[in-house]
């Protein structure tokens, strides 16, 4: 059985009357030891998806979802106390900017022992012990030092280290990394990532990865799914999705790795941008931008559907050497 | 429920879209967006009231607000047992009709804030612009002075002024006047050294302008903003501050109806005669928050970023 | 530490100095003849003017004068009250605490009100709470303090006879001045019913003078609270699993509080300025009493002196604030 099996899950912003869907009927499953990456265009639904997850989305905000089963406990029907216990200790998450996302009025060590007490029940000097072995873990130089250092006096590296070992420190089942490099200079990126991956295998938890580096992914996810506009447009096996995408937006997403070395928040390839709250097409969402689309494209709304080791939502999926299947 | 678009087969480019929209002048979204603040409306035409009650007061009155009715003294407001609708708020304890009293308070009171305003705006612009202009000796030294000045709590300092100038009105807005100047030299400073090093500033220099011309042309009109909130607050703690002196006795002096000196006296009769102590306070704090009202709502509509932080 | 507590002194001495010129010069504007108004009589004759002149140091340059002044002051000589004849600041002294005790009641009351209330209003934001607290915020933000106080009087104290109308204590009480501050000294003189008595004097004059403050800080938790709540590192500590009080108590309150210190601070002149007006409405025998009472005495060096020792107060306040804002911030303590 997988790890996490997310079904159906939406999340909406904006009044009752006048909503605006920032995902939408995604499905995902993970399962244990995996990496899985996630891929799209700024303001697909990424971050979302994984704070409704995390259940970190606030009113005015809406979470639906058939099920958002987690190591067999269903986060939909647990109470909000109960799920506080799995929060932070079995699915832990990591942010884009860790500068600001420690809080400055608190030290490491605080902060670090603050969970550490909370899930583990340690005693202090046990939660104390355990910190620094954490800070050691995530490879801190002169860790027992930066226990009482404030997180403005870290670099922003370091402050990523401190997150991931925060996130870490209950030996979680499952780790989010919401573009965990992306602030960071690029020397220290691959750090990062390293540690990232070394720490996934040593400890043995899921990593759902969510970066513009398809380079990233193709180096160390296992499946990667697409997300456009709130939707998951597609989920491949990793080799399999560089030699053959399914998906034109996928097609498109790679295509514009040469130009963007940096990644793809902006694609060259495809004219246009994310529909917003106010102009979103009624059939495939793509289709205002997709170079293959029909008549069907633009009145209906594509399913989710298995084609070979994939999963496509597209009324044409392409072939191998790139054009659509008519 | 969200709009779809219209299919059309190809993606309509952004920038089209956008050109299609005519944008508002600046006046017209600034007032779309007073309005929309339905505090600051609501603020806006209580304002309007006072200032035709305060200009037209002498006919709007229903009596002379010094005339003393000696048969009526202490009569109770009209909707009460013993009220007379001609005394629609009743009367003082020497028989003065509340109402015109009130009406003729507020032009005291008027002329009280638009004079102190107007006496500390002025030279509260011209020093701030001319210490942002001059920041070293110069600037340094405007700013501790005005440091020391608010050093002390304005409605105390007013006092120490009034004290040494003696009580009346004419003392009572140079004392205003000059204890709300920092405020406003603070301010224009500020704002002044954050335009300062805009390309268009150094444009105009490279131009030639002139030090004046680049002061009051070029980087006043670009201030005026938070300048012009200040001055409506500033209003409104003119009128508090005016009415607190008038309380003490150190302001404007009987027997001209300012609303604060129609309180001095107000305390003996907090048994027997509640609408005395009642009336004069209750138009003070409506002013007030009025005015407080409109200067959070000019704000908003000025600094729209700032609002959206709120 | 020790370095940042010296910076911020160092910034102070100036604009202290500049408070005692102010002072000197108060007493140089008034006009009139100055021996006149300092000895307080009319006429006089020529010899005793001149000796007059020469006690008061008034036949000497300006700058000489001011000298001479700062000399005295440094020696806590104050000058004298030209009504009652003691030193000013025995007068100061005798009735600051008066003042004290009802500022820290003010200010205590103004901060756990205000602070309970704009915490709710960000937790409740746009809600119904949330507008009662808001608009209560800006009516006692815009209150004239001095007709507030008389309403309070009328409800309570004329109409429903809960709270006596003015002073500290009833007068059928007898307290020695241990401490100065009435609560304290009626517990320690051991009368039965002197510290009711004494409470139920201060309760209406804390509520007067702590309203613009309350407000303040209603106002400046909650929009504080709002800009923290939306940081990083709340949505860090709730990805934690922590409870949402803990969030809102440990994690974002202490941020919030930064702004609002200074603040609280801030309302030290607020709260100086509304004595003023609030010792009158009371009959509170404190400095604002006594400073409103000399000025209509024409009593020059208490309302010199007062003046003096007022700002220096404030002064003194802000500094402190200004220390304890870089302790409960660490980014403040460290630049630099
Ligand atoms: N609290 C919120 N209220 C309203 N809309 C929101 C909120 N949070 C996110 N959104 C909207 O939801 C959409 C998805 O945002 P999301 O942050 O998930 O994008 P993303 O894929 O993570 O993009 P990025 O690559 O820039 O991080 C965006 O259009 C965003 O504006
Ligand atoms: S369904 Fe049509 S519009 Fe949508 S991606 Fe496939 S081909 Fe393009
Ligand atoms: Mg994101």
């Amino acid at each position: 059985m997988s790890l996490l099996e997310i079904k159906n899950l939406s999340v909406e912003f904006g009044s009752q009357d006048n909503p605006f869907r920032a995902v939408q009927d995604v499905n995902l499953s993970i399962n244990r030891g995996e990496i899985v990456g996630i891929v799209g265009e700024s303001g697909s639904g990424k971050s979302v998806t994984m704070l409704a997850l995390m259940g970190l989305i606030e009113a005015p905000g809406r979470v639906t979802a058939d099920q958002l089963v987690f190591d067999g406990q269903d986060l939909m029907t647990m109470s909000p106390a109960a799920k506080r216990h799995l929060v932070g200790k079995d699915v832990a998450m990591i942010f884009q900017d860790a500068l600001t996302s420690l809080n400055p009025a608190y030290t490491v060590g605080f902060q670090l022992m603050e969970t550490l007490r909370l899930h583990m029940g340690l005693s202090k000097s046990e939660a104390q012990k355990r910190a620094l072995e954490l800070l050691e873990l995530v490879e801190i130089p002169a860790a027992k030092s930066r226990l009482s250092a404030y997180p403005h006096q870290l670099s922003g590296g370091m402050s990523q280290r401190v997150m991931i070992a925060m996130a870490i420190a209950c030996n979680p089942k499952l780790l989010i990394a919401d573009e965990p490099t992306t602030a960071l200079d690029v020397t220290v990126q691959a750090q990062i990532m390293d540690l990232l991956v070394s720490l996934q295998k040593s400890q043995d938890m899921a990593l759902i990865l969510i970066t513009h580096d398809l380079a990233v992914i193709a180096e160390v996810a296992h499946r990667v799914a697409v997300m456009y506009a709130g939707e998951i447009v597609e989920t491949s096996p990793v080799p399999e999705i560089f030699y053959r995408p399914h998906h034109p937006y996928t097609q498109a997403l790679l295509a514009s790795i040469p130009e963007h070395s940096k990644g793809a928040e902006r694609l060259a390839t495809l004219p246009g941008v994310v529909p917003g709250q106010y102009d979103r097409p009624i059939g495939c969402l793509l289709s205002p931008r997709c170079p293959y689309a029909n008549e069907k494209c633009r009145n209906e709304h594509p399913k989710l559907t298995q084609t070979h080791g994939s999963f496509v939502r597209c009324f044409t999926p392409l072939d191998e050497a790139g054009r659509p299947i008519v | 429920m969200t709009t779809p678009v219209q299919s059309a087969n190809t993606a309509v480019a952004p920038e089209m879209a956008a050109a299609s929209y005519s944008y508002p002048s600046p006046l017209a979204e600034f007032w779309a967006s007073f309005r929309a603040n339905r505090g600051a409306s609501a603020a806006l035409v209580f304002m309007a009231f006072m200032v035709i009650a305060a200009l037209f007061a002498p006919w709007l009155a229903p009596h002379d607000p010094i005339e003393q009715h000696r048969d009526i003294l202490l009569l109770s407001p009209a909707w009460t047992a013993q009220g007379q609708w001609s005394f629609l708020l009743g009367t003082d304890e020497l028989g003065r009709d509340i109402l015109s009293r009130l009406m003729h308070g507020a032009r005291v009171s008027m002329t009280i804030g638009l004079v102190s305003v107007v006496l500390s705006l002025l030279p509260g612009i011209v020093l701030g612009l001319v210490s942002a202009f001059y920041p070293k000796a110069v600037g340094t030294a405007i700013m501790r002075a005005m440091d020391i000045m608010m050093a002390l709590p304005s409605l105390l300092l007013a006092v120490a002024i009034v004290a040494v100038l003696g009580p009346g009105l004419t003392n009572t807005m140079i004392a205003i006047a000059v204890v709300s100047l920092p405020s406003y030299v603070r301010l224009t400073r500020a704002s002044a050294m954050s335009e300062l090093g805009r390309d268009y500033v150094i444009a105009a220099r490279l131009a030639g302008a002139g030090k004046l011309r680049l002061m009051f042309n070029t980087v006043l009109p670009n201030c005026m903003a938070p300048v012009i909130v200040q001055a409506t607050l500033g209003f409104s703690s003119a009128i508090l501050d005016a009415a607190a002196l008038g309380f003490l006795g150190l302001g404007a002096q009987p027997p001209l109806p300012e609303w604060g000196t129609m309180l001095a006296s107000a305390r003996d009769y907090i048994e027997s005669a509640w609408w005395v102590v009642t009336m004069p306070g209750i138009t003070i704090l409506f002013n007030v928050v009025a005015l407080n009202l409109m200067g959070d709502g000019l704000r908003d509509a000025l600094d729209p970023k700032l609002k959206k932080l709120a | 530490m020790f370095n940042f507590i010296l910076r911020r002194i160092a910034v102070v001495i100036p604009t202290f100095l500049g408070i005692t010129v102010l002072a000197f010069a108060l007493i140089h504007m008034i006009p009139g003849d100055p021996v006149l108004v300092m000895v307080g009589e009319r006429r006089l004759d020529p010899e005793f003017y001149r000796q007059a002149m020469q006690r008061l140091g008034l036949d000497q340059p300006l700058y000489m004068q001011y000298l001479h002044y700062l000399q005295k002051l440094v020696s806590g000589n104050l000058g004298e009250s030209l009504v009652t004849h003691e030193p000013v600041m025995a007068e100061f002294l005798k009735l600051f605490p008066a003042t004290v005790e009802l500022s820290i009641c003010a200010m205590l009351f103004a901060a756990v009100t205000g602070l309970a209330a704009g915490i709710v209003a960000a937790n409740r934001r746009g809600t119904a709470v949330d507008h009662v607290v808001m608009g209560s915020a800006l009516t006692g933000y815009s209150m004239p303090i001095f007709w507030w106080g008389l309403v309070l009087i009328m409800l309570f104290s004329v109409h429903l006879g809960w709270t006596p109308v003015s002073g500290r204590i009833d007068l059928e009480f007898d307290i020695p001045a241990v401490t100065g501050f009435m609560l304290i000294d009626t517990l320690l003189s051991g009368e039965e019913g002197a510290f009711a008595s004494a409470l139920s004097h201060l309760i209406l004059p804390a509520i007067v003078l702590g309203t613009i403050p309350m407000a303040v800080i209603a106002r400046m938790t909650r929009s504080s609270m709002l800009e923290v709540l939306r940081e990083d590192y709340i949505r860090t500590a709730r990805a934690k699993g922590l409870s949402p009080v803990r969030v809102v108590v440990v994690h974002a309150l202490r941020n919030a509080l930064v702004p609002v210190v200074t603040v609280i601070g801030l309302q030290v002149g607020t709260l100086l300025a509304g004595a003023v007006l609030t010792e009158t409405i009371f009959s509170w025998p404190g400095i604002g009493k006594w400073l409103i009472d000399s000025i209509s005495r024409r009593d020059y060096p208490v309302v010199q002196g007062g003046i003096l020792l007022v700002a220096t107060l404030i002064i003194l306040v802000n500094l402190l604030v200004d220390i304890l804002y870089g302790v409960i911030n660490p980014r403040i303590r460290h630049a630099r």
